[in-house]
């Protein structure tokens, strides 16, 4: 190899642009193909659903009772329900309402167990004590039964919702971060700012949280998709937002009973789900991919 | 061994104690309180006869009272009644509790004659056809909502090609075998999918995580057959984190009974807990819950016991 050779090689290997955290964590996101095409699915649907307003063909509540129960048309792409109210239109507008309800939940859900973990990973001691004895307790009740029970007792507005389904799931959260902060809190870097006179509030936002972002954002993301199913599944069974207002869930409430003769009242609101939950942990998967440092760095 | 299962169910009194103080609230937050229910189903009643009922029900007492009243008696196995059935919540529970455990039993069979296979074939084959499909049939059975695929099997298996019964656990006048058999399938399946994808995922990495290992390589050198490579010397380090897991998972097979049971009319215990929700019969509901809980803790300890017999790297003290 000639000098000049070896040279332009060495060029070559410095880095061209700065390469930031975040620039490298994109890098390694965009190789994975399933999760960088459930993102652009995602993007999709979720501008699809909160546009329907202005997209929908037809009104979700508009009632066509000499075209009900068609099957899929040109007029009614995904054919009608026993109203005569247009199926297609009514996912868009129930996935307004299962998106945000998953969206919300898993938002609420890993805040407070990001905070609860937090907690019990810095303190140590007889509140890290109090707070895992309490976790124990929590992830011990099966919690679809529990969620049941309490959703029984009012007749759920989409707040509720989200506040039960968070009540509910924040506790695989909280462990993970407890055990995440516990050990980054015995690090150097922790004690070089407690030893500058950083407050303990500070420390844990600044120092701390950043570096349980990786699984907490993950677990976010899959804490998504499974606000997304108990939905669904609270709201098959008559507990959730209730009719006329649509979810995905509702959609299928009363389909049992006219399966065999209109099936796609049955497949096409449970397709949806199916589609939806299955990007979210298709995103879920690159993600952390991406953003587990342990894995190469090199993109 | 034997102090560390002791220690582990001394601990377990605390965490099933607070576990009933939850569940006891939950029920306590009902809407207007649970005698309500029992008396007027929003009917007017006359107040003093509400009187003498909540003084009948000891519901006039401090809630702590009510509280160690209804735990005293759990721990005797009584649950109080049923409100709606008017017969002891313990014995409408062991009822159905035949019809769960036999679902729950065959779900967790075929989960595991399914998904163990498929992990390790998988994993054998890595990046093959084979590897891929299996993936994402994974992926798929993760994200799909149990109750939407019952429907689904209901409406190709039952109604289109009529091979199966839509729900129930026999049909009436029919005794045979065959016929508890065909009713079980459905169900079982539907129970068993989330397991099934997430089991051979588990095993697909955790005997990829093996197969790399100096022990696997020399047992490789000596000469041995791939297969008894794969199946003796590295399926029984890989196996362990699985069952585990699958033990962990038994608990979570109850609440997927729940829906499970929904669907196809299954006469468990799941389908009478949301009898017993839409009735409001909260002494029904608590004796479910803490059924539930227990089968939760009972099983935790159950996975960290095998994984213990399993794994001689872990000693209890």
């Amino acid at each position: 190899m000639t000098n000049s050779r070896l040279q332009r090689k060495q060029q070559k290997a410095l880095p061209t642009k700065e390469r930031t955290q975040s620039s490298i964590i994109w890098r390694k996101f965009r190789r994975h193909k399933a999760a960088m095409v459930s993102a652009a699915v995602l993007l999709i649907l979720t501008t699809m659903v909160f546009l329907a307003p202005w997209i929908a063909p037809y009104d979700f509540d508009e009632i066509d009772l000499p075209n009900r129960q068609e099957p899929p048309s040109l007029q009614h792409p995904l054919g009608t329900d026993d109203l005569g109210r247009d199926l297609y239109t009514r996912i868009l507008y129930g996935g307004r309402i299962s998106i945000t309800i998953g969206l919300f939940a898993a938002l609420a859900s890993t805040l407070l167990g990001t905070f609860l973990g937090a907690l019990a990973g810095f303190y140590g001691g007889a509140i890290d004590n109090a707070i895992m004895r309490f976790t124990d307790m929590a992830i011990s009740v099966p919690s679809l039964p529990l969620l049941i029970v309490l959703s029984s007792y009012s007749s759920a507005a989409i707040p509720i919702m989200i506040l039960i389904i968070a009540l509910l799931s924040w506790m695989s959260t909280a462990r993970v971060v407890r055990g995440a902060v516990h050990s980054i809190k015995q690090q150097e870097f922790v004690n070089a700012a407690a030893s500058i006179g950083g407050r303990n509030g500070y420390i844990i936002l600044r120092h701390i949280i950043p570096n349980v972002m990786g699984p907490v954002i993950v677990g976010a993301t899959l804490g998504v998709g499974g606000a997304i199913i108990i939905e669904s599944s609270l709201s098959f069974l008559g507990l959730g937002i209730s009719p006329p207002t649509p979810t995905w869930g509702n959609m299928l409430q009363d389909s049992q009973a006219t399966m065999a003769s209109k099936p796609w009242l049955t497949i096409f609101p449970g397709l949806a789900i199916l589609i939806t939950v299955l990007c979210i942990n298709f995103l879920g998967e690159g993600l952390h991919d991406a953003l587990d440092p342990t894995l190469s760095n090199r993109g | 061994m034997g102090r560390y299962i002791l220690r582990r169910l001394v601990q377990m009194i605390p965490l099933l104690l607070g576990i009933s103080i939850i569940i006891f609230l939950v029920i306590q937050a009902a809407p207007g309180g649970p005698e309500t229910v029992f008396l007027g189903q929003g009917r007017f009643v006359d107040p003093e006869i509400m009187e003498k009922y909540r003084q009948r029900l000891g519901l006039d007492q401090p809630i702590y009272v009510q509280y160690l009243r209804w735990i005293g008696a759990a721990l005797r196995g009584d649950f109080g009644y049923s409100y709606t059935a008017a017969r002891p919540v313990s014995q409408m529970i062991l009822e159905r509790l035949p019809a769960t455990l036999e679902l729950m039993a065959v779900g967790f069979v075929l989960a595991a004659i399914i998904a163990l296979p498929l992990g390790i074939y998988s994993a054998i084959r890595q990046y093959s056809i084979f590897d891929y499909l299996g993936t994402s049939f994974s992926f798929l059975g993760i994200a799909m909502p149990v109750f939407w695929f019952g429907l689904i099997l209901q409406l190709i298996f039952a109604v289109r090609l009529g091979w199966l019964p839509t729900s129930g656990r026999i049909t009436v006048g029919n005794t045979g075998f065959g016929d508890q058999v065909a009713h079980l399938i459905l169900p079982a399946v539907v129970l068993s999918l989330r397991y099934i994808a997430g089991w051979s995922r588990y095993m697909r990495a955790s005997f990829l995580g093996v197969i790399n290992t100096d022990y696997v390589r020399t047992a490789r050198s000596k000469g041995l057959s791939e297969q008894r490579v794969a199946l003796v010397h590295a399926l029984k380090n890989a196996a362990i984190p699985v069952v585990s897991i699958m033990a962990l998972d038994l608990a979570g097979l109850f609440s997927g009974a729940v829906i499970t049971e929904t669907i196809f009319a299954w006469p468990g215990i799941g389908r009478l807990f949301i009898q017993a929700m839409f009735d409001r019969d909260y002494p029904l509901l608590m004796g479910i819950l803490m059924l539930g809980s227990l089968m939760v803790v009972f099983f935790n300890l159950i996975a960290d016991i095998i994984y213990g017999i399993l794994d001689p790297r872990i000693t209890y003290d």
